[in-house]
């Protein structure tokens, strides 16, 4: 059962913070640890709360957790909470990315990393699929966002569809059968969940 | 040469539906064959890099500016791949809120969550499938961290690090 949401406000200082370590710590992506720190670690918002906007950042062009970087920060602090998240978010890996273009530069790749960075790269994906199941398990989806759920990712990642035109098909679709469901669609017919 | 860095990757990041990985095509198609900043193997290299390091993986741009145009080439495809999307999201944000009161606004975001589920399990999917170059292993790798990640809340560095073990060790 889904505990009483608690969350707390972020002050702009954890903000920056909180972004910080999901930009350092986001081996392979971010958006596993991005849910971690936001929802189980820091609780600013709800896992409800989060996937909506992450589903905005995702049909919105640009990196998902980047652009709800950009939100999650306007919702708390405004601009500067959005520039502090998105700073946050990017200023690390940069200065890593420099390092790594740097010795890149003047060694070529080293071979001998190639094995280990296989490992972490498997973890990171398995982390990802981790994090998708956590989701599902807490949100309760109604059948048919379940099945939209597994079309979308059927379309991406077996059918290899560009993910605009994924986003384009299905996303209309999802919100209609949502829509539907809160009996705001269709002639009131939907339950009320 | 810098103002077309920022143009090509500002175009980029407003197709960018969907992230790095779904950019990734069009990118090449850009940076490689109509360009020629890039060639092939060096794409391919820099791209693995980009993933090496912890962060968004958009910031491949970054990675790609660097070794177009060294670091003013960084500064500028950094801003051209970030900026119009984190413009657009701000827009969208200020939109959400002023619809706050509508009573089909909840339900509508909420369409987009299964969305937004589907697409993060592809991803994880597609992460997973290229790991399985290596053979077996990787895939066992991938579904412990899958567990792991589901079922407890320590902390994912964990297997992270036994990932990098393993692979250095086994593969």
């Amino acid at each position: 059962m889904s505990e009483p949401p608690q969350t707390v406000v972020p002050a702009p200082r954890d903000l920056f913070l909180g972004y910080l370590k999901i930009g350092l710590f986001g081996f392979g992506g971010v958006a596993a640890w991005a849910r971690r720190v936001i929802v189980e670690e820091r609780r600013w918002l709800t896992e409800r709360e989060y996937a909506e906007v992450l589903g905005l950042g995702q049909v919105l062009p640009g990196p998902n957790v980047g652009n709800a970087a950009v939100m999650i920060g306007r919702r708390f602090h405004g601009l500067p909470g959005a520039l502090l998240a998105t700073a946050g978010i990017y200023c690390a890996p940069l200065l890593i990315l420099i390092a790594l273009s740097v010795l890149y530069d003047r060694y070529g790749q080293r071979p001998e990393v190639a094995p280990a960075m296989a490992g972490i790269a498997a973890a990171a994906a398995g982390m990802v699929i981790g994090t998708a199941a956590k989701m599902v398990g807490k949100l309760k989806l109604a059948p048919e966002a379940i099945l939209l759920l597994a079309l979308a990712t059927l379309a991406a990642a077996w059918g290899r569809i560009s993910l605009p035109l994924v986003v384009l098909v299905l996303a209309p679709l999802s919100i209609a059968a949502s829509l539907w469901r809160a009996g705001l669609f269709g002639g009131g017919a939907g339950v009320s969940r | 040469m810098l103002l077309q860095i920022l143009l090509t990757f500002a175009i980029l990041s407003l197709v960018a539906v969907g992230g790095a990985n779904a950019v990734l095509p069009e990118m090449h198609r850009q940076l490689v064959e109509i360009r020629h900043w890039l060639d092939d193997a060096t794409f391919s290299q820099l791209y693995a890099l980009a993933q090496a390091a912890p962060g968004p993986n958009i910031l491949v741009a970054s990675v790609m500016g660097w070794h177009i145009a060294g670091p003013a080439g960084m500064a500028v495809a950094t801003i051209g791949m970030l900026l119009p999307a984190a413009i657009l999201a701000w827009v969208m944000a200020g939109l959400v809120q002023r619809l706050r009161g509508a009573k089909w606004l909840k339900p509508a975001q909420g369409g987009l969550v299964p969305i937004a589920i589907g697409l993060l399990l592809a991803a994880g999917v597609i992460m997973a499938q290229a790991a399985s170059d290596y053979g077996r292993l990787p895939l066992a790798i991938v579904a412990a961290s899958a567990v792991f990640v589901w079922r407890t809340s320590y902390s994912p560095l964990w297997v992270l690090a036994g990932g990098a073990a393993l692979g250095l060790i086994l593969l």
